[in-house]
Parts: structure tokens; C-alpha cells; sequence
């Protein structure tokens, strides 16, 4: 190697840090009050790590020495466009892999489902060092790949085409935040090998009937320049559905039901603002038809635009 | 602007995704049952346990022009005033066919019931107890060889009922009551065959009496949808009200011949003690074979383990042993190894599809059990032959008896040799469905699915081609999830054409055909 070399790869360096304009990177996804900047686009990876032993069957909590541990993992890519400041478009798509520590049954893994998000900011009221925004945020998820369903809980996914409309509102003074948001979620039938199931009755079809879902956040925290900490109490509700019975497996259209507290971090790096590194953490409080995870995510946004635009500043 | 544009968008979306999330059964809509052959002589086919058609007499009915008659007829026109959605919804479902129905209603119930119990806080296991059905765990735990039991004491006392109701029918020939009285409205298509007493009566009232011993928590539940048939058959104009009565009271009657022969054919026992289930392993060791252990955790005593004793329907106890097929490469041969490990390549790396046949075939925990896959299968098949309410329950039967029959030889093979699973030999073996808990050696999918396909392939054979291949997809789904090595399906498939062909020899004298 000569020198000739070191400084060729440094211009390089230079210019891409050049090309990639300097950009506001904070978490950006479906559930929280943060926007890109018009024209700028960010993404990259996170990894999630989510475990359980115990589950609730129905309502009744309870551990199974067949599965042990049951943990799930998954990276996911995540991408991020402000058409406008005020509305931005997301998409992510995660690789999932699920396995159980005990017992006898075979692992899962495969790609998952794609979800796109619009996010529109219409109303902002500012009043001296208070803040209100309003977000509406629409979405669709659906499988990428025919993924297996009827297998849960070592199912990677439930296989349904959802359709989510959010409403959010955004509170802010100074550095202090909260954030209120609620989601209605109209999930599609889904089908599965068998053909015929029982729920609370026979079914002499492949075709699942999905109840609808709706999902609750609350988030408050610090929101600085370089630094985002914030607490999270999240509920997802089933609308409908029906309860595992005594020791049986579940069913996509189990009536699952969760609610987790957690945090989520966020720091822009200081010296080279285009990178974020996000973390955060989730634990099951309640639930019903579901396992009692512990979670924990940790991801890269690498920011730039897309067209060489106004530098916007480094603002909140 | 871009904004409004793309939330109508999502609107619209929404608007597409909603419309409707109703499901539909693929037998929901099953048109009104009207034979192609009333059969009006199946009172002279081969019964099953009845000694003669006319074991349990069936007074002669009041004649069409009497009072007592006329009376009857006023029922069904006061009945027929004003039906109600939910009475149309009746009789939409109903008309499609008595033995249907029941089938159907028998498979949700072993679909309910098919599950195992949660141990104890000591690491053992409760028992189901038919003398406390209600306490947990709830009675029966209607596993592959209790339901297959089920499916066939249910579908051959219908059939030797329906014999007995065809024998009366023709004997007294009595009109259907929209063939006495032009006014009467007709819900149900037209049939010659004569309405005393009245087939779904006999078929309700069979199942009804039968199910108080193989489902005793669902008395109720049965007994409302018994009232609900008989109703209809008097709404639509189809029965009067003593067809249904006498109907009733012959099913009833007959059921009991069967009751008692289950009371008595071992079945009570096949659940063993712990003082069995030890012997197993040492006379297994004994012979120098590493015995069969559950792969549970806390371990579960094996399922049903003398099911292998129970009385069978096509042949008798002595035939069980003649049928049972040789044994399995010893336990600490090559030859087992290689079954072992061809059994471990195929879980390494599983396509979607491979999936998707496990999972299509696997009926395991709360399913209606391989038997009762088979008889859904039969079921739909039956639909578009159009039968007569009695060949259809003859043709279940024959199904059933050798289901049962296969579930039995099976079951007998699997403690007689106690053959332990792949996953037990080769503990990387991870399975693409839960293993069940009882030996390997046969598979019991491979057995049930090829019993079946031999009896319905002589049924209608124009299938033939199409239930092989099912019998043998069902098989090799039981190698590709890693449950069984390719012998253990092999030679189920083997036991099960045996089988089969025992219902297929009595298929061929029965008169029927």
C-alpha cells in the first residue's frame, strides 16, 4: 500500500460526507413525532432481540417445558423520505428467525412483511416555548414471501395485509416531550395449509377470519440535539378473537392482547451527523395470548439527500 | 396537496380491505339433499350388530286420513305461518343431509375435545374420567384412536338404524305429508320415498343416545341440535310429527345395542396403568431394544397404549396379531440408523412447500384427528353423489369400521414392538409439527390414510388415482416432518390397504351394491 493510496480512499471519504448533506437524523418511524427534512433520506439496519418463558394461555399465565425459551430475532432495514418537512414516506422490511430452547420442534426463519408509511404533519400551533403538533400517519404491511403461518408460536409472521391509520399528537416544551398516539388496524383474512381449524367452532375452510386490532402509545422524554431518550407505554388490543384453550396451540386469530413499557435512545453522532445509533428496550407488563417478551432493538440510520438542496439547519 | 392525494388513497384501501371478512365454509352452502336412488329396499342390507331390521318394533302408524293425522298436518300449516330468517337458516343447513350434519357436528366435537392434559404440579399427569366428564381434565381426551372409536360406533349405529328405518318405511309406506295435502308448502325437494318414520329422526336420536357415552359433556349442545333437525323436518313440510317421534324413539333403541357393545370392548381399559406402561420398556430392554420414551417434558405416560386390544368391527381380536406386520430393524442395527438419519436429512433444510404438506396433513392437537380429515374428505366427496340419507351412513360406516379397525392393528403394532421416534435416536432432529406421544413403528397417519383410501376408492372409484395420492401424501408427510422414518410409513401404508380391504370384502355383500 502506498500513500497515494490512504490519501485517494480519504477524498473519497470527503466526498461522500460532502454529497450527503448534513441532515437531522431522529427516529423517524410510524410511531413517533419526529419528521425528515424535504429531499433528505435516511436508513439502515436494526437488530431486534425479543425472548420469553412464559406465556399467557387466554388470560392464565403459564410457562411450557416444550418450548423453554422462546426467542425470536430479526434485522430489519429501514428507509425514510421527506417529500416535504411536513410529509414523509417509510418503509421497512425485516428478516426473522425464531426458534424455542426446549422440546422438539424445528425452527422458523424468512423474510417478513414489507410495511409503507405516509406521514403527514397539517397542524402545528406554537406558543412561546410550547408546542403542539398533529400527525396522521396511514400505512399498509403485507407478506413478502409465502411464509408459513399456522405454526405459533414459531411463526415468523400472522400473514395478514394490514391497513393502519394513526393519529398522533405531539407536545413539546424545550427539550421535554409527549407524545399521545392510537391506531386502528384492519387486517385481512389470512389462509393457512390446513384446511379446516377450530376456533370456537369447525371451520371446514383454509381462510381464517383476522379481527381487527387497535394499538395505544404513550412516549415522553428528553428530545435534545444529538440526544433522544424517551419512556414508552405501548398497548395492543385485539378486536375480537378468541382465547387459547387449556394446553392447545394458538391461532393467528387468538385474541392477543399486550401491553409493554420501554425506552427509546437515539444519538446522533456529533462529529459525523449523517450517522444515528438507536437502542432500545420493551417488557411485557399484561397480556392475553401472548408471550411475555422481553425485547431489545439496536440499529444505524445513516442520513443524506437525495438532491443537492438548502442545508437545513440542525433543528427541532 | 400530495398529502390529501395520498390519504384518499389509504381511504380507499381501507374501503377495498373491508368489504367483507365473513368465511365460508366449503359446506355451508351444500344444496338440499335429493337422492339420485331413494334405495327403497336398504331395509334388506347387512346390518352391523342388529340382529334383523326389526329387532325393536315400530307400531303402525295412524292412517293418513284419520283425525290423529289431520291434526298433524295442522301443525305443520300453523307452522309454516310464519317462518322466521333464523327457522330458513335451519332449514338451509339441515336439508343438506342428516348424515352430513352429524359427521360434521361429531368432527367439531373431537376438534374441541383433542386435547392433552396439562400435567400436575408434580410432573404427572391427570386423566379424563367419564365418571366426572365436567372436572378438568374434561371427558374424553378425544386423541386419533379414541375419535377413529367415536367416528365408527357413531356412523355404524346410524347405518343399522337407517337399515331398520328403510325395513319400517317400506313396510308401512306411509306418504309424505305434502303428497296428502296439496297446500302444504314444500321446503325440501320431493322425494317417493315413504316419510314413517322419518330418517333425520332416527339419525338425531342415534347420535343423541350415542353421544351421551363418547361425549357426555355435550348432552345439551346435542340434544338443541337434535330438536333443531326434528323441527325443521316438520316445518318444511317433509315429516309429521309421529314420523319424528317414532323416528326418535327407533335410533334411540338401536344406539343401545351399540352402547353396550362398547361398554364392552376394552376400550375402557386402553388408557393402561402405570404397572403397563413400565412393562413396556423392560420387556423392550428385555429384548435387547432401546424402548420407546416421550419426548415431553414432564414425561407423559404413552397414549392409549392398550387401544391395540380393543374389539374390532371387520374382523376379530385373534385377526389383530395376523395382521400386525414384522419387526423393525433392531434398535442398535445399521439398517435402523439409516432410517434415522434419512429421516434427519429431510428436516435440515425444509422448502415451503415441504410445509405445507406437513402441515395440510399433520391434524394433530386440537384437529378432528387423521380419521376425522379422512372423513371430511369422504364427506365432500359424498355431497356430489347425491345419496340416499342410508347409503350415505352405509358408506361412512364402512369408512369408519375401518378407520377404527386401522387405528387398532396400528395401535397394537406400536406397543408390541415400542419402537422409539427419530427424534429420540438422533436428538438433533427437530420436527416441522408437534411428535406425537406414543411409538414409532407404524405411522399411524400412513395407516388411517391408507384404510381409508382402499374403502373409498372402492366406493367411488372413478377417485381412486386421486385418494392413493393423498393416502400417500399424508404418509410422506409424516417422514418430511421428522415425526417417522420412511419404513414406519411404509408399512403403515401396508397395514392400512389390509385393512381396507376387510371393509372392502363387506362392502361387496352387504347388499348395497
Amino acid at each position: 500500500m502506498n500513500k497515494y493510496f490512504y490519501k485517494g480512499t480519504n477524498r473519497i471519504i470527503v466526498l461522500i460526507i460532502l454529497l450527503f448533506m448534513f441532515c437531522n437524523l431522529k427516529a423517524q418511524t410510524d410511531m413517533d413525532a419526529i419528521m425528515m427534512n424535504k429531499n433528505q433520506f435516511c436508513n439502515g439496519p436494526m437488530y431486534n432481540h425479543a425472548s420469553w418463558d412464559n406465556y399467557w394461555e387466554g388470560k392464565l399465565k403459564r410457562d411450557n417445558q416444550n418450548l423453554g425459551t422462546v426467542t425470536t430475532q430479526s434485522i430489519m432495514y429501514n428507509v425514510n423520505y421527506g417529500i416535504t418537512g411536513k410529509l414523509n414516506i417509510m418503509a421497512n422490511a425485516p428478516y426473522v428467525w425464531i426458534k424455542a430452547s426446549a422440546g422438539t420442534l424445528h425452527e422458523s426463519r424468512g423474510v417478513q412483511d414489507i410495511s409503507v408509511f405516509v406521514k403527514w404533519k397539517p397542524v402545528t400551533w406554537v406558543k412561546g416555548k410550547n408546542k403542539i403538533a398533529v400527525f396522521l400517519i396511514g400505512g399498509i404491511s403485507t407478506p413478502l414471501t409465502n411464509y408459513q403461518i399456522d405454526y405459533l408460536p414459531l411463526t415468523i409472521g400472522l400473514g395478514s395485509t394490514n391497513l393502519i391509520s394513526r393519529a398522533m399528537v405531539d407536545f413539546r416544551h424545550n427539550r421535554f416531550t409527549v407524545t399521545a398516539s392510537a391506531a386502528y388496524i384492519l387486517r385481512s383474512n389470512v389462509k393457512i395449509d390446513r384446511s379446516a381449524y377450530f376456533d370456537t367452532e369447525l371451520h371446514l375452510t383454509n381462510e381464517v377470519k383476522m379481527p381487527d386490532a387497535a394499538q395505544y402509545q404513550l412516549r415522553t422524554g428528553y428530545r435534545g440535539k444529538y440526544l433522544l431518550a424517551e419512556a414508552l407505554l405501548t398497548n395492543w388490543t385485539t378486536l375480537g378473537g378468541f382465547d387459547i384453550t387449556r394446553n392447545n396451540s394458538p391461532l393467528p386469530s387468538n385474541r392477543m392482547n399486550l401491553t409493554t413499557v420501554g425506552t427509546a435512545l437515539k444519538y446522533t453522532i456529533k462529529q459525523f451527523p449523517h450517522l444515528s445509533i438507536l437502542g432500545g428496550a420493551n417488557y411485557a407488563i399484561t397480556g392475553r395470548n401472548v408471550g411475555q417478551a422481553t425485547a431489545f432493538n439496536a440499529g444505524l440510520f445513516y442520513a443524506f439527500y437525495f438532491k443537492s438542496n438548502t442545508v437545513k439547519n440542525f433543528k427541532n | 396537496m400530495r398529502a390529501i392525494h395520498l390519504f384518499s388513497a389509504v381511504l380507499i384501501s381501507i374501503g377495498i380491505i373491508s368489504c367483507s371478512k365473513e368465511i365460508v365454509g366449503r359446506t355451508d352452502n351444500t344444496p338440499a339433499l335429493a337422492p339420485v336412488n331413494i334405495d327403497l329396499n336398504a331395509g334388506i342390507w347387512k346390518t352391523i350388530l342388529l340382529k334383523r331390521p326389526d329387532t325393536f318394533a315400530v307400531n303402525s302408524p295412524a292412517p293418513v286420513g284419520s283425525p290423529a293425522y289431520i291434526a298433524e298436518i295442522n301443525e305443520i300449516k300453523g307452522l309454516q305461518q310464519n317462518i322466521s330468517s333464523q327457522q330458513k337458516t335451519n332449514i338451509q343447513y339441515w336439508s343438506a343431509g342428516s348424515v352430513l350434519r352429524w359427521n360434521e357436528i361429531m368432527r367439531e366435537l373431537v376438534a374441541k375435545y383433542n386435547l392433552p392434559p396439562y400435567q400436575n404440579d408434580d410432573g404427572t399427569y391427570p386423566f379424563p374420567s367419564a365418571a366426572n366428564p365436567f372436572a378438568y381434565p374434561q371427558f374424553p381426551f378425544s386423541n386419533p384412536p379414541y375419535a377413529a372409536r367415536a367416528y365408527a360406533y357413531i356412523s355404524a349405529a346410524q347405518y343399522d338404524a337407517l337399515v331398520a328405518t328403510w325395513y319400517y318405511k317400506k313396510m308401512y309406506n306411509r306418504p309424505a305429508p305434502y303428497s296428502v295435502d296439496s297446500t302444504l308448502k314444500i321446503l325440501v325437494p320431493k322425494t317417493s320415498l315413504p316419510s314413517y318414520p322419518s330418517e333425520d329422526a332416527v339419525v338425531a336420536g342415534v347420535t343423541a343416545e350415542m353421544m351421551k357415552l363418547l361425549f357426555p359433556t355435550e348432552i345439551a349442545f346435542i340434544q338443541q341440535k337434535l330438536e333443531e333437525e326434528e323441527k325443521y323436518r316438520i316445518l318444511s313440510g317433509a315429516n309429521v310429527r309421529s314420523d319424528i317421534t317414532a323416528g326418535e324413539a327407533l335410533g334411540r333403541q338401536v344406539a343401545s345395542v351399540f352402547v353396550a357393545r362398547a361398554r364392552a370392548d376394552h376400550a375402557g381399559a386402553a388408557i393402561g396403568t402405570p404397572q403397563v406402561w413400565s412393562n413396556f420398556v423392560s420387556t423392550t430392554s428385555a429384548r435387547g431394544e432401546v424402548p420407546w420414551i416421550s419426548l415431553e417434558e414432564p414425561k407423559r405416560p404413552p397414549m392409549l397404549p392398550l387401544f391395540g386390544n380393543v374389539l374390532p368391527f371387520l374382523f376379530d381380536s385373534s385377526t389383530i396379531a395376523a395382521l400386525r406386520p414384522g419387526p423393525p430393524p433392531s434398535t442398535s442395527s445399521d439398517d435402523f440408523h439409516k432410517e434415522n438419519e434419512a429421516t434427519y436429512a429431510q428436516i435440515k433444510n425444509p422448502t415451503r412447500d415441504q410445509n405445507r404438506i406437513v402441515q395440510y396433513w399433520a391434524d394433530g392437537i386440537g384437529t378432528y384427528t387423521p380419521p376425522g380429515h379422512w372423513n371430511a374428505i369422504a364427506a365432500e366427496d359424498f355431497i356430489k353423489q347425491n345419496y340416499s340419507e342410508v347409503r350415505w351412513a352405509r358408506n361412512m360406516a364402512l369408512l369408519n369400521m375401518s378407520l377404527m379397525d386401522a387405528g387398532i392393528v396400528c395401535w397394537n403394532t406400536k406397543y408390541y414392538y415400542f419402537n422409539p421416534r427419530p427424534t429420540q435416536m438422533i436428538s438433533q432432529i427437530k420436527t416441522l409439527t408437534g411428535i406425537p406421544n406414543f411409538p414409532s413403528y407404524i405411522s399411524g397417519h400412513s395407516t388411517f390414510s391408507e384404510s381409508a383410501a382402499t374403502i373409498l376408492s372402492h366406493i367411488i372409484p372413478a377417485r381412486t388415482a386421486a385418494y392413493e395420492a393423498m393416502s400417500h401424501e399424508a404418509a410422506l408427510s409424516r417422514f418430511i416432518s421428522g415425526i417417522h422414518t420412511k419404513l414406519d410409513c411404509d408399512k403403515g401404508l401396508e397395514v392400512g390397504k389390509n385393512v381396507g380391504n376387510y371393509a372392502v370384502q363387506r362392502a361387496l355383500i352387504d347388499g348395497a351394491e
